[in-house]
């Protein structure tokens, strides 16, 4: 502490400073191991039946929890309510860890507080083998190459490289091939939605009547004929809808002009960032959430993304009434729903 | 003591102490977790309309206005109907104590006469959603199979598979329905309370609706696999095995290496 005031503060300090670095040595001096310090143990034979006890104790825990596995497993056995299976999971569960930590517990410990406590230093050996050895492997190999002829015979030689370069194609091409089954893109652009098909509510595929969508509600939605389908849930991976209705003074503006039914806007449920369905409406601010990446679409805006990674607005389907009143689709979505594929061109 | 002091200043204490704090820090989330509670309600009649419309002039007509016709701050109640004032006085979000990202459930400011006034005075404005009668909610009688793909497909999406709740945007969120009673939750569907939309008989209907009571009945009692740590899924499962599990390991590493005294 005094050094700052027998030199005068810091600026005073600097030439020394500067000359303590220049006084580096090359190398360090090998500090050796640390001093060696008993544990209580060593030097008290009392603390050392002590930890014996700890680890006799720990034992003793893991052989109660192997009996309680035991026990728990022939007296509690699991009915058809949902407590005895969670009292037959929760015994079984105690005693199987104490029936393990307490042996790996007692192990370290044991080795930690009994056995030898000494310092010791294990020397690294060369890790190249002797100058022999070497030799006799490149002359092995040399003398393969030579016996081989491959420099002889340059067709085998064209030929071993052809045929390891070409053999990781019996993997890749079926591992590619398999990607995602198909390569036809077109399914991609196209929902089953089309003129007059029926909006249905999923899961029961009953029709809506446009006089019971009211403000404030909102409808999920399935084509009519999902069911009938030859591949339902692929084809309500793409097409299932959100319908809802607004006031038609909180509408901002609309996506398609034309494209909803007196205030109800029907929107493609799936995220146009990597497909999850956008399904959580905030009916009083007309926010649509997706709940994976928390992209947030303004239903009241034309589905335009006010927060988060998507990057294009939930595509419009076009709706109208049938003559009953139902609500059907105008055409199909007049642009591929979902996320952005190679493809999409926009 | 020298010894002791040795120790104190080991450069694996700071990890040591980590990790404590990181298991404390785990067990802290694991306590906190509190469910709300609601009351039931019974049939109003038009009778306690006059009752309740004193009722309504005292406690709510500061912020919806001389005859519920709503201002600046608060929305109007004509056409609200008898299960929204239910709902909202019943499971004490309203009266509103302070303003908020939405009005939280809280101990019920009313009786439940006095709250069957209340509901009777809002439905005489105008035609609105009834109060369910006690049929209509039973639990027993609905089908939890048909209630769960409803639910699956309206409810789950904000309030968790299993009912236990879930955040929106902006400090609101959807509550845990564990401890809703049957006739509010009822309610919430058909009257949309905040930010929750509306389901009305068309899109879910009273059969259905008794369906999805079914299924939330059954839901948030015993687990079978032990610690349900809030049915939240992947979030507080993972905030368990990041925060307990690597805590704990790297408690036991720092152990296994430490020198024995």
């Amino acid at each position: 502490m005094n050094e700052i005031e027998s030199h005068g503060g810091p600026a005073a300090n600097l030439p020394e400073a500067r000359a303590s670095v220049q006084q580096v040595p090359d190398h360090f001096e090998n500090p050796g191991l640390p001093e060696h310090t008993p544990r209580l143990g060593d030097v008290d034979p009392r603390a050392d039946k002590r930890r014996e006890r700890i680890v006799l104790a720990l034992f003793a825990l893991s052989t109660l929890g192997t009996i309680g596995v035991l026990v728990a497993y022939f007296a509690l056995p699991t009915g058809k309510d949902v407590a005895t299976i969670h009292r037959s999971n929760l015994w079984l569960g105690l005693g199987l860890a104490a029936s393990l930590l307490g042996i790996g517990l007692a192990a370290v410990q044991w080795a930690k507080s009994i056995m030898s406590n000494e310092e010791l230093v294990e020397s690294r050996h060369p890790m190249e083998s002797s100058p022999q050895v070497r030799e006799a492997a490149v002359r092995n190999l040399a003398e393969g190459v030579k016996d081989s002829g491959i420099s002889r015979r340059g067709l085998l030689k064209s030929a071993v490289v052809g045929s390891l370069a070409l053999f990781p194609l019996t993997i890749a091409v079926p591992l590619i091939g398999n990607m995602g089954g198909t390569w036809d893109v077109s399914k991609l652009k196209h929902t089953m939605w089309k003129k007059g098909l029926r909006l249905t509510i999923d899961p029961n595929g009953r029709g809506i009547k446009a006089s019971d969508v009211t403000i404030g509600s909102v409808w999920h939605v399935i084509p009519e004929g999902l069911d009938k389908t030859p591949d339902p849930l692929e084809e309500k991976a793409k097409a299932m809808v959100l319908v809802v209705r607004l006031d038609p003074r909180d509408v901002k503006s609309e996506q398609i002009p034309g494209a909803s039914y007196e205030g109800i806007f029907a929107y493609s449920k799936v995220c146009t960032h990597v497909g999850c369905p956008v399904a959580l409406y905030e009916q009083q601010t007309h926010h649509l959430l997706c709940p994976c990446h928390q992209s947030t679409f303004d239903v009241a805006d034309g589905a335009r993304v006010i927060f988060g990674p998507a990057k294009r607005p939930l595509p419009q389907l076009p709706i109208t009434v049938d003559d009953q009143g139902y609500l059907v689709a105008k055409s199909d979505f007049t642009q591929p729903v979902g996320p952005s594929f190679w493809e999409r061109l926009r | 003591m020298k010894s002791l002091a040795a120790r104190r200043h080991d450069r694996r204490a700071p990890i040591v102490l980590l990790a404590l704090a990181l298991i404390l820090t785990g067990g802290l989330y694991a306590v906190l977790a509190a469910p709300s509670s609601a009351q039931a309600a019974p049939v109003t009649s038009q009778a306690d309309a006059q009752a309740g419309q004193k009722l309504f002039e005292a406690n709510c007509a500061t912020c919806h206005g001389m005859g519920a016709v709503g201002t600046a701050i608060a929305p109007s109640l004509v056409g609200v109907g008898a299960a929204a004032v239910d709902f909202q006085v019943g499971t004490g979000r309203m009266p509103m104590t302070m303003s908020g990202p939405q009005a939280q459930a809280k101990p019920v400011q009313f009786t439940q006469d006095q709250i069957s006034q209340l509901a009777a005075y809002v439905a005489g404005l105008g035609p609105g959603p009834q109060i369910p009668t006690a049929d209509m909610v039973d639990p027993s009688k609905g089908d939890p199979a048909t209630g769960m793909a409803v639910f699956r497909t309206n409810c789950a999406m904000c309030h968790n598979a299993v009912g236990a709740g879930g955040a929106l945007t902006q400090g609101k969120f959807a509550p845990n329905l564990w401890q809703t009673t049957p006739t509010h939750i009822y309610e919430a569907m058909l009257t949309g309370p905040q930010s929750m939309p509306v389901f009305n008989d068309a899109n879910i209907t009273p059969t259905e609706k008794r369906d999805v009571i079914a299924f939330l009945k059954q839901q948030g009692g015993t687990q079978p696999g032990g610690l349900d740590l809030g049915s939240l899924g992947p979030v507080s499962e993972g905030l368990w095995a990041w925060v307990v599990g690597i805590g704990l390991l790297i408690g036991a590493a720092v152990w296994i290496g430490a020198k024995s005294s």
